[in-house]
């Protein structure tokens, strides 16, 4: 079938014009433009091709491409558990630290590694966006896809440290993916807000160890959010990864009261930022290429 | 078929001077502006491209200055212009990466670019990968690049090294895949810069076949080269364009023709600032000329030996480096090209590291009386170019080596014939 078909189509040789000749007019830019998120979806090929290059090239580069994304989270656990758990007791929730600190660095790092790659993604492409046209919004989102692989690997070790702590989740675990969207797409509205204005503040990539850093610790990673007054725990969920990472807790662990309030500000928080982030972006993008 | 394919109204495209250095400016120093001056600043940090924004008394420059043309459909056009006169603009604006910043471009129908070949390839990823993903950036569906995978790898030669990385490749096969996969491109319009200067010759030939293949296939094509033979054997038409501004378009040779005119007001001799120079890190053409023994500037006389110095700075020996000019004729036919590389290994002339100062001689009675430019061109051998430039120097020839009386006396400038050497007559 595939041999006709090709047969076919090196003996006509000429182009068979389509019935519908698509039309275009290249204008200024003016103001706000809507975000072309059906151009978006017409470029869904790109999107999968540029993901699977970045998986590709990750874990052909590194040969502990996979065990890298093990060690990673797996060392900070331990040191975590050492400080945090052992010498400092930090409560844990009557759930034993080493899991409570991994079940929350999971989605952490998920984050932090698709706001980072997200954020430099359109410097390290510079010669794709000067060079073919394609929405831009490709490249930072592909770069925060990219990341789940890690996320996947990371998380079988999880499962496995449950299974040894003997800890059985419930019903609510079936709410982890839409904790796990959360962490992606407050991943992307900041990526899309850092990356933008990485192309024209180069400073920002120096910021951006800085932000991480501070933000790990403004998330109840290495604590417990049940440590803040009830009073102020919806205020805390103004921070997404705090709303994620408590959420991804409860889904997993399942002890506590689900996170409610905090969860429903964390969601308009990270909705406000990806919508935000997604306007600003496409503002930008028409300059990329000029300044990039 | 007399529909238009490309119509571009007024397009200008104005670019801020040192917009590219502004990337050194500080997140830090704006922020800090932002609180100085809140309003006044803070629009900055949003101000996109647009033509709505002030430019802050900063210097800018009209890359592109009311621009229009029409191409119709199936027509394959020249464009051709002096280094910065806004080609790459054109093509970019055309192909959607920039936005103009006044007028407006309509295209009919679906445009592949193709502004560089291997755009995107990985070295880490092998040929197969690589032609998938380059495929799918240069607007390719899966389903077609599945089904011209093949014809790909054997139109770049590369069958037996489809699965190895392509960081092992040479440079040749590198550049042979990277335009296999733009080849197979089957868009309606197709937009493309100066791409055909890869590989060797061979594969050169190649790729010209395949852009013959391309242009009477009915496509609409539009594109830019140094080569002004491949210009007019391809293009019926050609847009000239001359520092943003349409300066001729209509019939190609006429166009390259007056195009190669145009430069009269370039000398014999050129010469670069280290800045500027054409080359790259390795090699960098300095200063070009031509000279002989006693003549005035420009004009020398074919009954004389023609020198064309060449002047280039070294960083390295690299052993595959050809460098060398060709000699060109006011209508845009290559009369000649030399290398060094032409004389047995023995003779070629050492590459020094730092300056070098080579003369090429070209022998007396050879060229036939007219106007030649010179064009530098540098590359590694079978390879790629490292300068590849477009005639760069001009002089004239005035023909007075024939010894017959007849030779001189005729009142033509010159005889009939592309270059007028004097052959051995016997009985
Ligand atoms: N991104 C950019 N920022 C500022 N100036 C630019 C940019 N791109 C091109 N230019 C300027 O625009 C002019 C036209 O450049 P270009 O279109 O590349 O010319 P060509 O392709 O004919 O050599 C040049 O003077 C160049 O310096």
């Amino acid at each position: 079938m595939k041999v006709i078909e090709r047969e076919a189509a090196s003996e006509t040789g000429r182009l068979e014009l389509p019935k519908v000749i698509p039309s275009l007019t290249i204008r200024p830019v003016s103001g706000w433009s809507p975000l072309g998120l059906k151009e978006l979806w017409e470029y869904r090929e790109l999107l999968y091709f540029l993901t699977w290059r970045d998986i590709k090239v990750r874990y052909k580069q590194t040969a502990l491409g996979v065990a890298w994304a093990v060690i990673q989270p797996l060392f900070m656990m331990l040191v975590f558990s050492l400080f945090f758990g052992r010498l400092a007791k930090v409560p844990s929730d009557n759930i034993p630290y080493p899991v409570f600190v991994f079940c929350a660095l999971l989605p952490w790092q998920l984050f932090a590694h698709a706001l980072t790659e997200s954020s430099n993604s359109l410097v390290s492409n510079e010669r794709l966006i000067t060079k073919v046209y394609f929405p831009r919004l490709v490249i930072p989102l592909s770069a925060v896809l990219a990341g789940l692989v890690d996320f996947a690997i990371a998380f079988l070790v999880l499962i496995a440290m449950m299974f040894f702590y003997g800890i059985t989740p419930h019903l609510a675990v079936l709410t982890l993916p839409l904790f796990i969207l959360l962490a992606v797409l407050t991943a992307l509205g900041v990526g899309l807000w850092l990356s933008a204005l990485n192309v024209q503040y180069r400073d920002v990539r120096y910021t951006l160890t800085f932000l991480t850093q501070f933000w790990l610790f403004a998330t109840p990673v290495a604590y417990p959010s049940s440590l803040i007054p009830e009073k102020w725990r919806a205020l805390y969920g103004l921070n997404p990864m705090a709303g994620v990472v408590e959420g991804f807790r409860w889904a997993l662990l399942g002890r506590t009261e689900p996170p409610a309030p905090m969860l429903i500000v964390s969601s308009a928080v990270t909705l406000l930022v990806l919508v935000g982030g997604l306007y600003y972006f496409k503002r930008m993008e028409e300059s990329f290429a000029d300044i990039v | 078929m007399s529909e238009i394919a490309i119509r571009c109204e007024g397009l200008s495209k104005r670019y801020r001077i040192g917009q590219r250095e502004a990337r050194y400016k500080a997140l830090r120093d704006t922020l800090t502006d932002v609180l100085a001056a809140p309003v006044r600043k803070a629009r900055k940090v949003f101000a996109g491209n647009s033509s709505a924004q002030n430019f802050n008394g900063q210097e800018s420059i009209w890359a592109l200055r009311d621009v229009s043309f029409e191409v119709k459909r199936g027509e394959v056009v020249g464009l051709i212009g002096h280094n910065g006169a806004g080609k790459s603009t054109l093509l970019k604006i055309l192909s959607r990466i920039t936005k103009p910043t006044e007028g407006f471009a309509e295209i009919h129908g679906r445009v592949g670019s193709l502004l560089e070949v291997g755009t995107g390839f990985h070295p880490e990823l092998t040929g197969r990968e690589n032609v998938y993903l380059n495929g799918s950036i240069l607007g390719m569906r899966k389903s077609e690049i599945e089904r011209k995978f093949d014809e790909i790898v054997a139109f770049a030669e590369v069958e037996e090294f489809i699965d190895t990385p392509v960081k092992r490749y040479s440079t040749g096969m590198y550049a042979r895949l990277a335009f296999a996969v733009a080849a197979h491109l089957e868009p309606e319009i197709l937009v493309i810069d100066e791409v055909l200067a890869v590989g060797d010759a061979a594969f050169q030939k190649k790729c010209l076949g395949k852009m013959n293949d391309v242009a009477s296939a009915g496509r609409t094509v539009l594109f830019v080269s140094h080569n002004m033979q491949a210009i007019q054997s391809l293009c019926r038409n050609t847009l000239l364009i001359k520092s943003g501004k349409v300066e001729a378009f209509g019939n190609s040779k006429s166009v390259v023709v007056r195009y190669l005119a145009g430069i009269a007001e370039m000398g014999s001799e050129v010469r670069w600032p280290e800045e500027s120079a054409p080359g790259n890190q390795e090699i960098k053409l300095t200063a070009l000329r031509v000279y002989t023994d006693n003549a005035a500037e420009g004009i020398y006389s074919s009954s004389e030996e023609l020198n064309v110095e060449m002047k280039f700075t070294a960083r390295s020996k690299h052993s595959g480096l050809c460098i060398g000019f060709d000699v060109v004729n006011s209508e845009g036919v290559v009369v000649a090209r030399s290398y060094q590389t032409d004389l047995p290994p023995e003779q070629w002339p050492e590459i020094r590291l730092g300056e070098n100062k080579w003369c090429c001689t070209i022998p007396r009675g050879l060229l036939n009386a007219g106007l030649y430019y010179v064009s530098p061109r540098i590359g590694v051998h079978n390879m790629y170019w490292i300068v590849n430039a477009d005639p760069t120097i001009r002089f004239e020839v005035i023909l007075d080596h024939g010894v017959s009386p007849f030779w001189n006396t005729l009142n033509a400038a010159s005889r009939p014939g592309v270059i007028a050497p004097i052959f051995k007559w016997a009985s």
